[in-house]
């Protein structure tokens, strides 16, 4: 066993792990973080993906002791800690606006790696947007309503007006 | 207590929000990452279980050697399937096509042989997940390995190897349907003996995986001898029934629960081994047990779908007109009969001859035997191959007769105003327009400037060449009419259960015997009622997925929900507003003849003023303190919706496809299509679905395919292998509707689920025909890989399998799935 600290979602956590634990069985099974989940093991799908000191991961290839003294976030840290009511993140939100998930299993890394695309390029093109996510696997959407959510988030975040609102009401 | 607030001020009728994009009420668990999936669940003393799986496809198991595994540290049990084997039953088949069907049994772990890779030899039980994984390499299995049966062509053979060889026969069964015979054709032989054309083809809709985004799990917790099991399924009612006949735990001592389900296009639609296994398991215990499934076990372990040999004959005359069509099939059973893996094959008989007026009509199946993962249900099921079949031979016939191809399926489709027409397969279509749908979509796709490109690159020789392709097609939705299920031997019914519950605040629990993974039914099933009752969208609660709350249902697949179990919804909708009725004009005073019903209100007609909402006649009965003599003190109320008639979505797709001859490489330049799936609830859910099925048939055409060496391994075992398509992948479709409303149900909806998935493979197969076919290639295999189109184009003839051993691409390296297994033919290639 080793022991490793890290910080997640903005609580601080010390804990012994056996030293080949994965980051994301790290998160699921022993911080409760089940709002990352598994959906490969191949490190294909991006179902795990969080950020890591900031940077996109897929927690499925880091190993939990590599994760030691850094800053972790994933889907449910991003905002408003999921309280009913809360602030969403604008790419949560837009994800919401643009139905651009169905079954919601990939979701939570699909977020986390649109987030670390827009940290990227704030503005990206639709190709730039379709090539940006492509390590992360949907099965129910066709990915075009996560391209639009991705656009809508991207207009959001950088202030400018939303052009598409697929004429939706909440 | 009394009904003191005053009444809401009259307001105007709501807006109707049937029609309405609301944003989906499922999404706020979703995004945030609260989720309650399977695998999440974690129970005091819960132990877990890990599968050892066989390495070979076919095999006697001589020995099982635990004793290592037993002995590992945080080991609770190993199990056998001899251990097991006097309480496992056999996974059920519900669908015994013809009366003579051969089913061997499905043991959910093998005794004394194995049939596939993959199959259960034994089920370690740990304290943690990784004591049980670490502990399968423990166990050590001798088999005595017998010949693997791999392709149908050569197990229908005359002295064929056997998988099963007690059976005596790798024949399933053999079902047919003779239109002549059946009364709703005329001869099919005499139609091809006097036909100036025809046209005859073999196709190959190859083997494809489900893949589902969360892996299958399941939880069982025993009390007493009561069982409450978790399972990501899409079936949890099916489910609870069959387990109960297998396992012998009486139905009424075992409770299913679908949480949060992560997607299933048909391959949660099972009652799977390991659902047995655990709850055997944890009977056999007293403890909770769980099991989540690796990304390679599903792959290599839940059900695969289509995999079938269709022979297609179509008789013309030379102006086009159709005169008959005749279909054999050769399908894949896999090594065992999974819940309805016969069934599906034969579901597609009745859609062969598509939207065309076929006079006559012939359909042969065998379901076939192979040391492969047994095939289901997958989204269409039987409905894409038989539309791929027929769509892709009309293309044919096209090229035969030197016509366009949309001209000569306008000559043949039903007319707008034959509806309702009766098939040559004897299925009553019920409304549509094949003909606006399809104008629509030239209009969409932009059609004359793409032929006239086409042209322009045909002419210069561009090596980058330009094809369009369509597919026009029906399907049978909203699955299904009981009787009709059993004409079909079909054990179970189709109808569909709903409840509404009434509470005392005025808000509204509807209970829903369709089970959502994915596709809304939160937000569509409040619209409906808003709608019906009058309520806020906001004060409806629709509750799913558990056996003890949801307590009639037949869940969710064959895009049913919205016809069948949507129905039951406002079915019971309007019970509940005819109970309240009676309550409302006592309470009012009046006769219930003179209550009008609108916007939530009973008011007394030529009455202004008067009145009061449904809502608020909730609360009065929960006080119960002053209702008629003759009513129970309660507006609830159940239905049971069992539809006549199945519903037929229809619509138009239209593929225009970049195929680079140079290299082989295929891209969709465009993608439109217009589908009528009838009333239209929420828009933006139907394009949803729309978009997700066009992915699965896009990547049906262009990526996917489970594929065996010459041994029997998967070699497409992981997403590695397995290409599910990336955002990068796919391109922009543009959609659109028409709506014909349904007849057959009073929402007037069709059912979408599944029609981009059965509608848009021959669309794009046909495309990438019609860019290469003056070079002389008329067919390439499915996926289109490059290599298959570069070969098709360069060497002629359809691009073979997926890649020739010794190649590159071959299939045969040792992987994770393969290891320890190998033979001069899998030793050959691959430098995976």
């Amino acid at each position: 066993m080793t022991q490793v600290s890290m910080r997640v979602d903005g609580v601080s956590y010390t804990d012994d792990v056996e030293p080949r634990t994965l980051l994301v069985h790290h998160l699921r099974e022993q911080l409760g973080k089940v709002g990352t989940v598994v959906g490969c093991d191949t490190s294909n799908c991006g179902a795990c993906t969080v950020h890591l000191d900031g940077q996109a991961v897929k927690s499925c290839t880091v190993l939990a002791v590599q994760a030691d003294g850094a800053e972790v976030t994933t889907i449910e840290g991003i905002a408003g800690q999921g309280a009913p009511g809360a602030a969403l993140h604008p790419v949560q939100k837009a994800f919401h606006e643009m139905h651009g998930l169905q079954c919601g299993y990939c979701t939570p890394g699909m977020i986390m790696a649109s987030i670390d695309l827009l940290n990227e390029n704030p503005n990206p093109s639709e190709a730039e947007i379709r090539e940006g996510i492509e390590g992360n696997l949907c099965r129910c959407t066709g990915y075009q309503n996560i391209v639009r959510a991705v656009q809508q988030a991207a207009g959001e975040m950088s202030g400018a007006a939303t052009t598409d609102t697929l004429g939706a009401q909440a | 207590m009394t009904v003191t607030e005053d009444p809401a001020t009259q307001a105007t009728a709501p807006e109707k929000e049937i029609g309405r994009a609301r944003l989906r009420k499922e999404d706020a668990r979703l995004i945030t990452g609260r989720t309650t999936w399977t695998d999440n669940m974690v129970l005091p003393g819960m132990l877990h279980l890990s599968v050892v799986r066989s390495p070979v496809a076919h095999a006697r198991i001589t020995n099982v050697d635990v004793s290592a595994a037993a002995d590992a540290p945080g080991i609770v049990a190993v199990l056998t399937g001899r251990d097991l084997a006097d309480e496992q039953g056999s996974i059920p088949c519900a669908w015994p096509v013809t009366p003579d069907m051969v089913n061997p049994g499905h043991p959910s772990i093998a005794v004394d042989q194995v049939n596939h890779v993959g199959e259960a030899v034994a089920v370690i039980i740990g304290r943690s997940r990784t004591a049980a994984a670490d502990a399968v390499e423990l166990v050590d299995v001798d088999y005595d390995l017998l010949p693997p049966v791999l392709d149908m062509e050569e197990a229908v053979r005359e002295g064929a190897d056997l998988v099963h060889e007690s059976a005596g026969t790798n024949t399933s069964y053999h079902f047919v349907f003779d239109a002549g015979e059946a009364g709703t054709g005329t001869d099919t032989d005499q139609a091809f003996a006097d036909a100036e054309v025809v046209v005859s083809r073999r196709f190959i809709n190859q083997r494809l995986i489900p893949a589902f985004m969360e892996p299958r799990s399941v939880v069982v917790q025993p009390q007493g001898d009561n069982y409450t099991m978790w399972s990501a399924t899409q079936v949890p009612h099916i489910l609870r029934v069959m387990l109960a006949s297998v396992t012998g735990v009486p139905e009424h001592k075992l409770r299913v629960i679908a949480p949060d389900v992560g997607g299933g296009f048909g391959g949660k639609l099972q009652v799977n081994p390991e659902e047995v296994l655990a709850l055997l398991i944890a009977r056999r215990l007293g403890k909770p047990v769980k099991w989540t499934e690796t990304r390679s076990e599903s792959l290599m372990t839940a059900h695969h779908g289509r995999d079938q040999i269709q022979y297609i004959d179509v008789a013309a005359d030379r102006e086009g007109n159709v005169k008959g069509l005749r279909v054999r099939l050769l399908a894949d059973m896999g090594a065992y009969l999974r819940l309805i893996t016969p069934g599906v094959p034969a579901l597609g008989a009745f859609m062969f001859p598509g939207i065309y007026k076929f006079p006559a009509y012939r359909f042969e199946c065998d379901g076939v035997f192979t040391n492969k993962v047994p095939t289901d249900a997958y989204r269409g099921a039987g409905r894409p191959e038989a539309t791929f079949a027929v769509e892709r031979i009309m293309d044919e016939l096209a090229v035969e007769l030197g016509m366009d191809p949309l001209e000569l399926r306008r000559r043949n489709w039903i007319q707008a105003q034959e509806f309702p027409f009766t098939t040559v397969a004897g299925l009553e279509y019920d409304s549509g327009d094949y003909d606006t749908a399809t104008q629509q979509a030239l209009e969409l796709v932009g059609y004359d400037e793409l032929r006239e490109e086409q042209r322009r690159r045909r002419e210069s020789g561009d090596p980058v060449q330009l094809g369009i392709g369509f597919s026009t097609f029906t399907e049978m939705c909203g699955l299904a009419p009981s009787r009709v299920l059993g004409s079909l031997s079909f054990g179970a019914g189709g109808w569909e259960h709903a409840s509404i519950r009434m509470l005392p605040t005025g808000k509204v629990e509807v209970v829903t015997g369709s089970t959502p993974h994915g596709q809304g039914h939160e937000t569509a099933w409040s619209q409906l009622v808003a709608d019906s009752l009058g309520v806020p969208f906001e004060d409806v609660e629709v509750l799913h997925g558990d056996t003890a709350i949801a307590t009639r249902g037949l869940d969710t697949y064959g895009s049913r929900s919205l016809v069948v179990g949507g129905t039951a919804v406002v079915k019971a909708a309007d019970k509940v507003i005819a109970k309240a009725r009676k309550v409302a004009a006592h309470l009012l005073e009046a006769s219930e003849d003179d209550l009008d019903f609108t916007g939530g209100r009973f008011s007394v007609r030529g009455t202004p003023g008067t009145g009061m909402s449904i809502q608020e006649v909730a609360l009065a009965v929960f006080a119960a303190h002053d209702y008629p003599e003759d009513v129970e003190p309660s507006i609830d109320a159940d239905a049971t919706f069992d539809p006549v008639n199945f519903s037929f979505p229809h619509g138009t797709h239209i593929c225009a496809m970049e195929v680079d001859t140079d290299t082989g490489f295929v891209k969709i330049r465009k993608y439109a299509c217009v589908d009528d799936v009838g009333t239209i609830v929420n828009p933006i859910i139907v394009e949803g679905q729309v978009h997700g099925g066009l992915a699965q048939g896009i990547a049906q055409a262009l990526y996917e395919e489970a594929v065996y060496d010459a041994d029997g391994n998967l070699t497409t075992g992981t997403f590695v292998d397995y290409l599910v398509p990336s955002a990068a992948d796919l391109p922009h479709f543009d959609t659109g509707n028409t709506v014909h409303v349904a007849p057959g149900n009073p929402i007037g909806a069709k059912g979408v689920g599944e029609a981009g998935c059965i509608a848009s493979t021959p669309a794009v197969v046909n495309a990438a025909l019609d860019a290469v076919r003056h070079l002389g290639v008329s067919d390439i295999r499915m996926p289109l890989t490059p290599e298959r189109v570069w070969r098709a184009i360069h060497q002629g003839g359809d691009g073979g399998d997926r890649a020739t051993a010794g190649s590159n691409a071959y299939g045969g390296a040792q992987t994770e799935t393969t290891a320890g297994v190998s033979t001069p033919a899998s030793s050959l290639g691959g430098d995976r």
